[in-house]
């Protein structure tokens, strides 16, 4: 199996981009990463996306993109996944590279939820869970993340004002990111004195609706300095899957899919937790953060409070926990998220993430979580010299 | 949602029937092809139990689309005396009586209906135990 590299981004700013469509967006995150490289061709694109198909009735994403930016007769096409779509979608590049098959690949991630009406948009993302078994009795995706973080809060014996704490610390971060959607800070109140959503999830908890397109390009490592000046590799990737019931898991407060994943990129990249530097991870709720940041081996079971209390998360930290201010300040355009999540951590390691630039990181890791947790993948990147 | 699609659900949602592994016993609900924990396709059609207790729950106040005049409601993760759990809306009760680990027991119910002439979806909902069980 070949190694492989990011050798250049491009990202838009996450956003209710009114006045741009689907394909304009992906074209300007792909022009900026083709902008930064010398490269021959693209040998594929290869795109995340989830709600194209519902919101802006548009399937075969990869056809017109290929054609918007100019790269026919290029392979493309789009991988779906929910929210992990990205994650999918740079799963789907990194073998496809280190397999051989393709040498220079194109993965981003292209997401318009403001194309959707009304309720369109929050019945489109609910799609992610199970049809019959959740949506059918009035599940929603908040509703169900609801159902786990009450459940934790009982647990764990959690206060309420640790989530809220975790959003706090997500806008301060993120009022540092140009990409940032929501780029201003907020105080605890901000967060308990908001809209009750689904009980105990609050408006702040969540990560807001908004538009985005990310690219990162791939090639094989030994290949990356004929193109480009700084590059990272990518040590360690996987992806796993549990059940798309929230219900039928066998530990309500653990999220399977982000376990196994964890695991099994750490287990390629030969590294353990301790060796993270920095993370992007998928805090679509203030309940995935905490679930994620102990099922990714940064904090223990049920206290993720603790470890948020003692710094260990904040840039600087033991390990530091999205800088660009996570989902919930710098946005989620689900199926770009996870492309969004590689292009911050390339800019950290390759040290240009200007005001968010977290000193001496050398690794970095990315989780993209799908629906509830019924997917995640998982990837390590290394900094080149 | 067509007909069919509705239709098709019934024995799992109006009389909850899952499945039980005929190699390590394990409850599949909803039905699988092969039992989530062995994957084994030797499944017996098997009937759940009535009778469990909430394990955890929500008060929907943002509803999705088709639910708008129930709002809000209550959905709960339900632990059946079997320890299967299920995912499903509390109903009779009052909101603020909702408390994990109260008794509840399955209720046939309206859930949501297709406009005012497409078809009425029914299935089973929970509601608190009040007399001993």
């Amino acid at each position: 199996m070949r190694k492989v590299a990011i050798i250049s981004y491009g990202l838009t700013k996450v956003d209710k981009h009114w006045n741009k469509s689907l394909r304009e967006l992906f074209g300007e995150a792909a022009k900026k990463a083709l902008n930064e490289i010398e490269i021959p061709s693209i040998d594929a694109i290869i795109v995340g996306n989830m709600c194209a198909s519902d919101l802006s009735d548009q399937n075969n994403i990869g056809s017109i993109l290929a054609d918007y930016i100019g790269a026919i007769p290029t392979t493309a096409y789009r991988v779906e996944s929910a929210c992990g779509s990205g994650g999918a979608a740079l799963l789907s590049g990194f073998t496809s590279v280190a397999s051989g098959m393709f040498d220079i690949v194109m993965v981003g991630g292209v997401e318009k939820l403001t194309d959707g009406i009304g309720k369109e948009t929050t019945y489109s993302l609910g799609k992610a869970a199970d049809a019959e078994y959740e949506l059918f009795y009035g599940s929603s995706f908040v509703s169900l993340n609801a159902l786990m973080m009450n459940r934790y809060m009982h647990v764990y014996k959690t206060p309420r004002e640790a989530f809220a704490d975790f959003a706090v610390l997500m806008h301060k971060n993120g009022a540092k990111n140009p990409y940032a959607q929501l780029p201003f800070e907020i105080s605890r109140e901000t967060v308990l004195n908001s809209e009750t959503i689904a009980d105990p999830i609050k408006l702040y908890d969540c990560a807001p609706v908004g538009d985005g397109a990310a690219v990162v390009i791939l090639c094989p490592l030994e290949d990356a300095p004929k193109y480009s000046d700084t590059f990272v590799e990518i040590c360690g990737i996987s992806g796993a899957t549990d059940t798309i019931n929230v219900s039928s898991r066998e530990d309500l407060l653990s999220l399977k899919s982000t376990v196994t994943a964890g695991m099994k990129a750490y287990k390629m990249a030969k590294m353990s937790p301790a060796d993270i530097d920095v993370a992007e991870i998928h805090d679509t709720f203030t309940i995935m953060a905490a679930l994620s940041l102990e099922d990714l081996g940064f904090a223990e079971k049920g206290k993720f409070d603790k470890m948020m209390n003692e710094g260990t998360f904040e840039p600087g930290g033991i390990v530091s926990v999205n800088p660009s201010g996570g989902l919930k300040s710098r946005g989620h355009p689900v199926g770009a998220t996870g492309i969004y999540q590689a292009a911050e951590i390339s800019m950290q390691l390759m040290e240009r993430a200007d005001k968010m630039q977290v000193p001496n990181a050398e690794v970095g890791l990315i989780q993209n979580i799908g629906g509830s947790g019924s997917n995640t993948y998982v990837a390590i990147m290394r900094r080149c010299r | 949602m067509s007909v069919p699609r509705y239709w098709r659900e019934i024995p799992q949602r109006t009389r909850l029937e899952g499945q039980k592994c005929g190699c390590c016993g394990t409850v599949n609900y909803p039905p699988r092809a092969r039992c989530l924990k062995c994957g084994s396709t030797s499944l017996e059609q098997y009937r759940l139990p009535e009778k469990g207790s909430l394990i955890s729950f929500t008060i929907v106040r943002n509803p999705p689309l088709g639910f708008e005049r129930n709002a809000p409601y209550a959905l709960g993760l339900i632990e059946l005396e079997d320890g299967t759990r299920i995912t499903a809306q509390i109903t009779d009760v009052e909101l603020d009586d909702l408390r994990i680990g109260m008794p509840v027991e399955s209720v046939f119910r309206k859930v949501s209906e297709d406009g005012d002439a497409g078809i009425i979806r029914y299935a089973i909902k929970f509601r608190p135990t009040f007399c001993n069980p």
